[in-house]
């Protein structure tokens, strides 16, 4: 009797999916619980310090100025549009880090395979001193070392319209008048006329082997239609030029230091990583490739562009999306300069304000885990793209 | 009589084929694009260094306890020596810093025991692992021996930056096995966890979960339970690497061939047996390049703690830099630290790549 319930104990514990059945239900009970134990101590402490909770505070007047604002905003408004205002300025200091980064990162890349030597040993010290070196000590150095040592409104550089001073960088700012309508409607119209036209000549090359510029051709319809509308249009375009007055520069558009600062620093911190991931990507395809691309008789730009680069550009795709996702993690240290980006003014000045811990972190948590998700969605749907190549 | 047939000696190859002037003509004039490059480099390279060695040597001054020492327009690197110690030690009682030095000459001297071969490689591991932080953590904070205890807000410098570099990736690693071998298991509990885990971590900027470190924790703890902040940055750190740790480690499982697997499982190994024994020891040194590598990540990140008030190497630099008596050695100081951090990352990035070549033993899957 003992012997048989002892054994069929023994069976039961030396099976593989029991075990593992147990072990699951031990872990998700300590999870459970490791949950539930913190969610009430901080219950507890929230009601003990008098926190309040929920997202309420979101429609209450923020009474904080944000420095940057890319949509109008006062102290006035409330914390709800002030997040927005710092989401913006995440989305567009990553954007425009991303475009530039994957420029420098490209042309840099390029270089160190360069077969002038000076140009590869330069592009070589250009990506391992900047890859090497902390990115908000990079920052730091443009805002405080570079930045802050322009000198002031009153002797600012001056190059042509553009004036350069310890305020950041003045540059005319285009006011568009009426009509401009006219032009942005000829703009998007020479874009898809110039898709349907490579879309042609791609149909036509499969069909009949006859080639056809079409990217050149393209390029030609844009700068023609749009300058046409222009025309048409009466040039419905004003700058208004900055102007020096006695101790400052007024008009114009302002790029503030801050902006400057992280832009600069984020696209050449990311642009070495890029360099690498675009030597390697190159590197990787054989050079047989290029050989047998030669012997079918392609010119050296063609080897390039319809050769080496769609085979490289599958090996480079997967590592430059984790750069892009590192840069646009990397922004949030423009809070370390000011720079009012979603860390600054929702963990920094919201936080401090209302004391609500759980719902800022939390929140801009949400909103960098979405911001990773799209730009790692958008890369692996290009990656697919490029990937059906394969046989 | 024949003629002998001598032929004449070979005439020498042409100038500009051979030599330095061949070497010029192929590498930098080989065609009008590259004289062009070859030009506009030189051009840079006149921009950038002429002023940096004027500034940074010849009108520079080296020695000096003042600003006002520094009198010859270039670099005062006289600030870097009067603020050594603060950069090195942060605000450590200065009578107390052998404490640090000895550490670190202990730790150096156990690791150089590794050379020997009549060591215990077992034993001296754990020695390492497990008896070092112990020693170390009482020579840094005291309280015992009759040592002095110092507070650990008084840590700093570059003795901050490698204590959280250090700890950081030496407490992520078992972590970042466990969440491996969890995102590869069979079992869907345990891997949902460590996904989420995982991804969460690695979809959020280090400085949120830094926050989150010295904001947040204090509330999810029981009334009158605290940890220093030391402490509790330490953890967030911990849990950034160990999931960034997980996936180069996953890497490394990947490329174990499934063969592997299967010969461990035939030969009634269990799973833990067949882990510890078979597969984790492959797949680790397959991975020792990638972990290097996030130890590079994890040093230069550790700068952030200066925005959640903690004074590391650059947080000293940035404090020292907006000393009034000292104002404009900005440059001076971000040169210093970084010249010390493009040594550290550049010298272990070369040793991880000697460590590839030399475990390229044909493991790689392929």
């Amino acid at each position: 009797m003992t012997d048989k319930t002892t054994s069929s104990n023994k069976s039961f514990l030396n099976d593989a999916g029991n075990r593992a059945l147990i072990f699951q239900v031990v872990l998700l009970a300590l999870v459970v619980f490791v949950g539930y134990y913190l969610f009430s101590n901080l219950q507890a402490n929230l009601a003990d310090q008098g926190i309040s909770t929920g997202f309420g505070f979101l429609n209450q007047p923020a009474g904080f100025p944000v420095l940057i604002h890319l949509i109008e905003y006062t102290e006035a408004d409330t914390y709800g549009r002030a997040f927005i205002v710092a989401l913006i300025n995440t989305v567009v200091i990553s954007l425009m880090g991303i475009v530039l980064a994957t420029v420098i990162g490209v042309v840099m890349g390029l270089a160190r395979l360069s077969n002038n030597w000076l140009v590869a040993r330069l592009a070589t010290v250009y990506v391992e001193t900047l890859r090497n070196i902390p990115l908000l000590l990079q920052m730091f150095f443009w805002y405080f070392a570079v930045l802050a040592t322009l000198p002031h409104p009153k002797n600012s550089i001056i190059f042509a319209d553009f004036f350069l001073n310890k305020r950041g960088i003045y540059s005319p700012n285009p006011i568009f008048q009426d009509g401009f309508g006219i032009v942005i409607a000829g703009f998007i119209l020479s874009i898809i006329a110039s898709i349907a036209l490579i879309v042609w000549a791609k149909k036509r090359q499969t069909r009949t082997g006859l080639w056809f510029p079409a990217y050149w051709s393209s390029l030609g319809v844009i700068v023609v239609i749009t300058f046409l509308a222009l025309v048409v249009s009466g040039f419905p375009i004003e700058f208004d030029l900055p102007q020096k007055s006695r101790f400052n520069v007024t008009g114009g558009m302002v790029l503030p230091p801050e902006f400057v600062a992280v832009l600069v620093a984020l696209s050449t911190y990311t642009g070495a990583f890029i360099a690498e991931i675009v030597r390697a990507g190159i590197l990787s395809v054989n050079w047989g490739q290029t050989e047998a691309a030669r012997s079918l008789g392609l010119k050296d730009s063609l080897t390039q562009r319809l050769i080496v680069l769609p085979q490289a550009l599958r090996v480079i795709i997967p590592p430059l999306t984790s750069q892009f996702l590192n840069l646009a993690k990397n922004s949030s240290l423009g809070a370390a300069i000011a720079y009012p980006e979603l860390v600054a003014v929702v963990m920094g000045t919201t936080l401090n304000q209302t004391g609500q811990a759980i719902e800022n972190i939390g929140l801009c948590m949400l909103v960098y885990g979405t911001l990773s998700l799209t730009i790692s969605m958008f890369m692996n749907w290009y990656n697919k793209k490029m990937s059906l190549m394969e046989r | 009589m024949a003629i002998e047939f001598k032929p004449l000696p070979s005439l020498p190859p042409p100038v500009n084929s051979v030599g330095a002037v061949a070497w010029i003509r192929q590498n930098l004039l080989s065609s009008p694009l590259n004289i062009f490059l070859t030009l506009f480099s030189f051009y840079v390279l006149y921009l950038l260094i002429p002023p940096v060695v004027e500034w940074g040597i010849l009108t520079a001054t080296f020695d000096g306890a003042s600003k006002a020492a520094c009198t010859g327009g270039g670099a005062c690197w006289a600030f870097i020596g009067v603020y050594f110690d603060q950069f090195m030690y942060g605000l450590y009682p200065s009578e107390e810093t052998w404490r640090i030095n000895l550490a670190l000459i202990l730790l150096v001297i156990l690791i150089g025991t590794f050379a020997v071969k009549t060591v215990n490689k077992l034993y001296l591991s754990i020695g390492i692992i497990v008896v070092y932080p112990v020693i170390a953590y009482f020579l840094f904070a005291g309280g015992v021996f009759g040592l002095e205890v110092v507070e650990t807000s008084l840590w700093g410098g570059l003795f901050l930056t490698t204590l959280l570099g250090v700890v950081g990736i030496v407490a992520s690693f078992p972590l970042g096995v466990l969440l491996a071998l969890g995102r590869r298991s069979n079992m869907p509990i345990a891997k949902s966890v460590c996904i989420v885990f995982i991804e969460t971590i690695r979809a959020v900027p280090l400085i949120t979960i830094l926050f989150m470190a010295s904001v947040m924790i204090p509330l999810f703890l029981p009334e009158g339970m605290n940890f220093n902040k030391l402490l509790r940055v330490l953890i967030g750190i911990t849990l950034f690497s160990a999931a960034y740790m997980a996936e180069v480690i996953r890497g490394g499982l990947q490329a174990i061939p499934k063969g592997q697997y299967e010969a461990a499982d035939a030969m009634g190994l269990t799973y833990w047996q067949s882990m510890v024994l078979v597969i984790l020891p492959q797949a680790l040194k397959l991975v020792i390049p990638g972990i290097v590598n996030t130890f590079i990540g994890l040093f230069k990140d550790t700068t952030l703690v200066y925005i959640v008030g903690m004074f590391d190497l650059l947080g000293r630099i940035q404090a020292a830099t907006h000393d009034a008596s000292w104002l404009g050695t900005t440059i001076e100081g971000y040169a210093f630290a970084g010249f010390i951090y493009w040594a550290a990352c550049f010298g272990m990035s070369r040793y991880s790549m000697r460590i590839e070549r030399k475990l390229e033993t044909g493991h790689k899957r392929n």
